[in-house]
């Protein structure tokens, strides 16, 4: 069993990475809840809006976007520092927050804020939430409230997203055809290159001229925030790859989701990142010491009732078998004793004693 | 047919079931993957390679296509967003500066400056296959994760914001067919636990609202359909007198199974209750990796009970 609390005595950020539905989201409160009975300042940032994770912990109005301190009572241990907070990441409001910090002036803010492009983009551009979620995590990393920051990242299809997101609107200012884009404005007379015309035509024919000039007019009101943007997407990155920074993968014992984990993993194993667990959510609880077969050659041996009971027995315990043989490409990949296996509960998490609950299963006290 | 619902709740599986379910019905039957992985091609093996024996009896009136041929057609095909963009450009007059274009990332601030491009794109490609006429059914593998609404919508976000072009009637068309109840159905795909029922719930009002999309029913997947277990009382009485851990192990493996049954009948309930829908319920399999075996057996499951709920609506019809 994967050693968790001392990832997290020895992290500073922790990042919860897998795909959808395999409760990431849930995983992370865990996780707070345990760095705050560790006397850790913990603070869980989460991108799911589910409401039952408020509910669970006892927040009445939902998750807000700024860090809320979450009541714990003395089942959260003596430590006397111990806290816990939430918050729930605003994608646009973060974003509007980078550009305010970046722009000369307040005009410029206005001109970018209003731009339908840069709403567009703020709002469903492929890897904004990603890159908000980073930025997030590294404003959140340089608050004193908080020594431990834990997040939850999007559900997405490839690990990497999160450590390149960051770079992602400065690359897209980089962008060459941008830079063809912002050249009429640059000198007032210059010549364009070659290859401008017949791009930017295609462009409006495709897409229609307004679409066009709204992106004109989007780069044109960007002129000058690039290399900000550079620096700080580098800061972020820095931060993403630090050593304080633990990567926690979290999966279900399901075999398009393990095969989903395990490409995370050597993604991540690939740019040199270490993977400090993988934690494999609702796996089948073990009844008793024998196998399957134990169980329905008991089954068969008896009668009646007790026949039924034992074939119940024989079917958990083939379930539970046939999980290990899914599961095991993941611990192969980040090796065996990094998993950890939370069993599956008879009852939904919906308040704090279901988080209790599942966090004793977690590091061992049940 | 679109195929959607959160990641984890298995809409993988349900496409392969209900792409094998209408194949052996005598359809012809292509199945659309998007940017995935290429587990259908394995789930579907069989059929693809092989002549489906159509065992499935079609007591009754299944819907209104009449009398099918045994003996349908299932195919495969992979649409990734970018071929597609690619590919669009090309039919339109681009396909001179379509190579420069991509070199230069032009592909790229396109998806960006008008968001949904791509979703759309591959709509239309969709659309595409079914105007051919070489189909019956198309049975699309919906996106990962929480995209469904997203990819769904994209057409209208992008009818929105671009007034004309190429781009104005591509979406156009995509809406039509997505409206058309005709045409366009969205089957959600669900689990019976809480936070999976209360997502379906809340996608099933956005599409609806939304868009406009004719909803189908929704598919609970992995709906424990094992033998009954026997009562506390009877459990008692049969379990009296065994000593060593046998007895407690007995006890707790049925107790657990009860309470998870319990709450997966809660949660059906639930749903039945806040959608009105018709409902398909797959049985969970004891084994957690699939193999094209299961598939044709869900896909009796499946035949089954959509017999069963077209026979149930024509008695409240008629």
């Amino acid at each position: 069993m994967a050693d968790l609390g001392a990832v997290i005595d020895n992290s500073s950020v922790i990042v919860c990475c897998g795909s959808g539905g395999v409760g990431k989201t849930t995983t992370a409160a865990v996780l707070g809840l345990e760095a705050a009975r560790l006397g850790r300042r913990a603070v869980v940032v989460t991108i799911d809006p589910a409401r039952r994770l408020a509910d669970a912990l006892g927040l009445v109005d939902g998750l807000a976007a700024e860090p809320q301190r979450i009541e714990l009572d003395s089942r959260a241990g003596d430590a006397p520092n111990g806290e816990l907070w939430a918050m729930m990441l605003d994608t646009a409001a973060t974003f509007d927050g980078l550009v305010t910090r970046h722009a000369s002036d307040p005009d410029q803010i206005e001109r970018i804020l209003t731009n339908p492009l840069y709403r567009n983009m703020a709002g469903a551009m492929s890897g904004t939430q990603e890159y908000m979620a980073a930025e997030t995590l590294h404003t959140l990393h340089g608050d004193e409230r908080f020594d431990l920051v834990i997040v939850d990242t999007p559900p997405s299809r490839n690990a990497l997203d999160f450590l390149e997101a960051p770079g992602v609107l400065a690359r897209f200012l980089d962008h060459r055809a941008f830079k063809l884009l912002m050249l009429p404005t640059k000198g007032g007379l210059r010549v364009l290159g070659v290859a401008a015309q017949p791009i930017l035509k295609a462009i409006g024919r495709v897409v229609g001229s307004d679409v066009l000039a709204d992106a004109v007019a989007f780069f044109q009101a960007f002129a000058g925030m690039e290399s900000g943007f550079r620096d700080r997407a580098d800061e972020v990155v820095a931060l993403i790859r630090a050593p304080e920074t633990s990567f926690v993968i979290v999966a279900s014992p399901r075999h398009d989701t393990i095969t989903e984990a395990v490409w995370f993993a050597e993604q991540l194993v690939d740019q040199q990142v270490d993977i400090s667990a993988a934690i494999i959510n609702r796996t089948q609880p073990a009844f008793g010491e024998g196998t399957a077969v134990d169980a329905r050659g008991a089954a068969e041996a008896a009668t009646g009732e007790l026949a039924a009971l034992w074939h119940n027995v024989a079917d958990l315990r083939t379930l539970r078998e046939a999980e290990h043989d899914v599961i095991s490409p993941l611990g192969d990949a980040v090796g065996h004793d990094r998993v950890a296996l939370l069993p599956l509960l008879d009852s939904d998490v919906h308040d704090l004693d279901g988080l209790y609950t599942i966090a004793d299963h977690l590091f061992g006290r049940s | 047919m679109i195929v959607a619902g959160k990641g984890g709740v298995g809409k993988t599986t349900v496409t392969a079931v209900i792409a094998r379910a209408a194949s052996r019905d005598g359809r012809r039957v292509l199945v659309v993957e998007l940017d995935g992985k290429p587990t259908l091609d394995e789930l579907l093996r069989n059929d693809v390679d092989s002549d489906s024996d159509s065992e499935v009896e079609s007591e009754g009136e299944s819907d209104g296509d009449g009398a099918d041929p045994p003996g349908g057609t299932l195919e495969v095909v992979h649409i990734s967003a970018a071929d597609a963009l690619d590919e669009y450009l090309r039919d339109h007059g681009f396909q001179r500066i379509a190579k420069r274009l991509n070199k230069t990332g032009v592909i790229d601030m396109v998806g960006t400056a008008a968001p949904g491009i791509d979703d759309v794109v591959v709509l239309g490609k969709i659309r595409q296959y079914e105007q051919s006429g070489d189909y019956d059914v198309i049975v699309v593998d919906g996106p990962a994760a929480g995209h469904a609404i997203t990819f769904l919508t994209s057409a209208t976000g992008l009818a929105n914001a671009v007034r004309s072009g190429p781009v104005r009637t591509q979406s156009d068309g995509v809406i039509e067919l997505l409206t058309d109840v005709e045409r366009c159905q969205v089957v959600l795909v669900t689990l019976p636990e809480t936070t999976p029922v209360n997502e379906v719930i809340e996608t099933a009002f956005a599409l609806e609202d939304d868009v406009g999309i004719q909803l189908g029913p929704i598919v609970v997947n992995a709906v424990d359909d094992g033998a009954a277990l026997p009562d506390v009382a009877a459990q008692d009485a049969a379990l009296r007198g065994m000593t060593g851990v046998d007895g407690d192990v007995l006890r707790a493996a049925a107790s657990f199974r009860r309470a998870r049954r319990a709450m997966e009948s809660n949660e059906i309930g639930r749903l039945a209750n806040e959608m009105p829908l018709a409902q398909l319920h797959l049985p969970a399999r004891l084994v957690a990796g699939l193999t094209s075996a299961d598939i044709d057996l869900m896909a009796d499951v499946l035949a089954e009970s959509v017999t069963a709920s077209v026979t149930a609506s024509e008695a409240d019809r008629g």
